[in-house]
């Protein structure tokens, strides 16, 4: 029933819909950090090869990824955003959440650093002085794991950033982002991963890091079944489980750009 | 006065927005027969046609054809300016014969057989729509007479055309009558409906005035209005 | 930057990449594929639409030409909510499909192609009409006639359908996912090398996208032109 119905909408809506289902793969809803930085491009083929499992990853902003999982239309989240990571697995939508990996965020800004934030001493200070200043700031404004830490970090400068003049909402990826703020130019929150292979930086370079809440935790989630049915829980749980074993972990490791390690493995032995 | 009836109009009658353009208008085809309508413009001679093909209902009276379905009698028309297919010659003939049924084969030899008998031939291949106005009537000629009609209609067919395409129309008019088909047309050119017409009908404002074997209205037209009309002629 | 983009343009061509190859292909595949479905359900729709007299029938030809300017984003969004797992098509595992694309672009280019048709054959039919009755063709049976005579008028609107189809990339980033090697078409990969700052790769790929359609443009302007020239 199931194959006939198959084959007749593959015969009505083209000859592409076959060779989709011609071999294993699980779907997993991810962000734009961990595709744009190229980390899948590494070490997806390292899990294929290993256990003939294809991982087609859908690159979205944490919110949408999360919310792709709970309409049932990925296996697998790998995202970066912890509380509502947690919330996803709180409201049943997830089975358990494990730390993969870290890497960080940074402040990227023009090179003349208008707003002094090279000698802020933490990362509140650095985005109190960028408002103070007038610069203008790009945010993602599109619910993602960056844009929910940026937020946390304006609170945490007693900042009401939305709606000034200064600040602008992308609404688009991290590399949109940094796109815009490289024409205006304008300040901007990104992860490291995305900076390091980004190319089209302008006159933008890191202008602060190192603070430690601007430490960014990739976690990794399997879809509860019991949400949905059909979630492929042989083959996704071989993916966590994967990401998380020795191999994953070093597989992760060894990603570099330019010499420089991208994410740093996070997972508890 | 021989032959069957092939085509009987009954009272027609046509309104528009509440003008009459035809009123009881009544008059028979026979097997064979050339009939030839006189009249101004905007007597009705073109409407008429069109509701005598079935292009047009009538608001009044009805058009009998014979031997309706049994053997229906096959009627065709050519209009005063043919429209043709984006097509070559040869395909605007098969398309004509497909409209009919006919199957490949048959189709086939018929449309050999027109672009013969019309002289088509060295033009079978070109694109109908380049070729002249003369061309494209005899290919309309063609088509009508690829079909078999008993009966051909002609919407004033040849006063688009030179003199020497119309020539080659008219002769051929006089040769699909001498084989039996039947002929109403439409002309403004009364040298023409001398030429062709064995009988007339003229027409004025919607109604007939006269059906009369042609040389009786040349010579002795009976109402003031075909009189005038004939007299207009003069004058050129 | 713009010579960067056309040098890389010319050695991706060169070097006939595979991963390249594949986008191209899947875009090809995608597009002519909605194109050709488009084309089966809005031909005949169009010449349906055109002929045809019911009540009704105005404001079905006003809703047909407004939908040409339906935001892909929104097209892609309805195909989403519908082949989404929580959808009412979800079984059907369409989602992040190639197939899911060409319904996506399918539902971009039908009211695009059928608008065209629709117009074009009423023109046609109004000329045809009375030359086609008297030959004893109704309606129905005239429809083959005008779609073909129409050709060349019609492939003009195929075409624009077409530029739309393959140009698009609201909707198929929402129903494809971009998947690499899966459902990673030229236009979301733009997308992605613009996101990754990679902008001579962007430009490069932009470079071969129009190129195909300028080739498939070039072709159907060729084809018209002769077919003018020997038909009228």
């Amino acid at each position: 029933m199931t194959l006939l119905r198959r084959l007749t909408v593959s015969f009505v809506l083209g000859f592409a819909a076959l060779p989709a289902s011609a071999e294993t793969f699980i779907t997993v809803a991810s962000t734009t950090s961990t595709e744009n930085s190229g980390l899948f491009g590494h070490i997806l083929p390292i899990f294929k090869e290993k256990t003939g499992i294809e991982v087609r990853v859908i690159a979205q902003g944490t919110g949408q990824a999360l919310e792709t999982a709970r309409r049932g239309d990925a296996d697998v989240v790998f995202v970066h955003a912890r509380g509502q990571e947690e919330k996803f697995v709180a409201e049943g939508w997830g089975v358990q959440r494990f730390d993969v990996m870290y890497n960080d965020f940074i402040l990227v800004g023009p090179a003349e650093d208008p707003a002094k934030t090279k000698a802020a001493a933490t990362a509140a200070e650095a985005f109190k002085a960028v408002a103070a200043s007038g610069a203008k700031f790009a945010s993602r404004g599109d619910d993602s794991g960056t844009h929910v830490a940026e937020k946390k970090l304006w609170e945490s400068a007693g900042i009401t950033a939305e709606g000034q003049p200064w600040y602008l909402s992308t609404g688009s990826g991290m590399g949109a982002t940094l796109n815009t703020a490289a024409q205006v130019p304008a300040y901007a929150l990104a992860d490291r991963g995305t900076w390091l292979s980004f190319e089209n930086r302008g006159p933008l370079e890191i202008t602060f890091e190192g603070d430690k809440v601007l430490f960014n935790p990739y976690g990794v989630i399997l879809v509860n079944k019991e949400k949905h049915p059909h979630v492929k829980v042989t083959e996704g749980q071989a993916f966590v489980d994967w990401l998380i074993s020795a191999e994953g972990q070093a597989a992760i490791a060894e990603y570099k750009i330019n010499g420089q390690q991208l994410f740093f493995p996070s997972a508890a032995k | 006065m021989s032959g069957d009836c092939l085509l009987r109009a009954e009272n027609i009658g046509f309104e528009a927005r509440g003008v009459a353009l035809l009123r009881g208008v009544s008059f028979e085809v026979r097997a064979g027969r050339r009939l030839v309508i006189l009249g101004p413009n905007g007597a009705g001679k073109s409407l008429l046609l069109r509701i005598c093909h079935g292009l047009i209902a009538p608001s009044q009276g009805r058009v009998v054809r014979a031997g309706e379905g049994v053997r229906a009698a096959r009627q065709a028309m050519v209009f005063q300016r043919p429209v043709m297919l984006r097509r070559s010659v040869r395909a605007n003939l098969d398309h004509a014969l497909a409209l009919q049924g006919l199957s490949g084969p048959d189709r086939k030899a018929r449309c050999e057989a027109a672009l013969e008998r019309f002289g088509l031939m060295p033009l079978a291949g070109r694109g109908a729509r380049l070729l002249s106005g003369g061309e494209q009537q005899r290919l309309a000629l063609a088509r009508a007479w690829a079909t078999r009609p008993d009966l051909l209609i002609l919407d004033e067919p040849t006063s688009a055309l030179d003199p020497a395409s119309t020539r080659l129309i008219e002769d051929s008019l006089l040769q699909f009558s001498a084989e039996g088909m039947a002929l109403v047309m439409t002309t403004h050119d009364l040298g023409q409906a001398r030429r062709l017409g064995e009988e007339v009908i003229f027409l004025d404002r919607g109604q007939i005035l006269e059906t009369t074997p042609a040389p009786a209205f040349f010579s002795a037209p009976v109402s003031r209005e075909a009189r005038g009309y004939l007299a207009g002629e003069l004058l050129w | 930057m713009s010579d960067t983009a056309i040098i890389t343009a010319f050695s991706l061509i060169a070097e006939a990449d595979p991963a390249l190859v594949q986008v191209i292909g899947l875009s090809l595949r995608v597009s002519l594929s909605a194109i050709v479905l488009a084309c089966l359900i809005a031909l005949p729709l169009g010449a349906a639409l055109a002929l045809s007299r019911f009540p009704g029938r105005g404001g079905v030809i006003v809703i047909c030409n407004a939908l040409m300017g339906l935001p892909p984003v929104v097209a892609g969004l309805l195909i989403y909510l519908l082949l989404s797992r929580s959808g009412p098509l979800g079984s059907l595992e369409l989602l992040f499909t190639p197939a899911a694309m060409i319904a996506a672009q399918t539902v971009l280019v039908v009211p695009i192609i059928l608008s065209l048709t629709r117009s074009m054959i009423e023109e046609l039919w109004g000329e045809y009409e009375e030359q086609l009755r008297s030959l004893g063709s109704g309606r129905l049976r005239a429809v083959p006639t005008l779609l073909w005579d129409g050709r060349v008028g019609l492939l003009t609107g195929i075409l624009a359908g077409f530029g739309r189809a393959s140009a698009e990339v609201g909707a198929v980033l929402i129903v494809g996912g971009n998947i690499a090697g899966h459902t990673r078409t030229m236009t979301t990969a733009i997308t992605l090398e613009t996101n990754r700052g990679n902008l001579a790769m962007a430009v490069a790929l932009g470079i071969i996208l129009l190129s195909i359609v300028l080739g498939l443009n070039a072709l159907a302007f060729g084809l018209t032109q002769w077919s003018r020239r020997r038909m009228g």
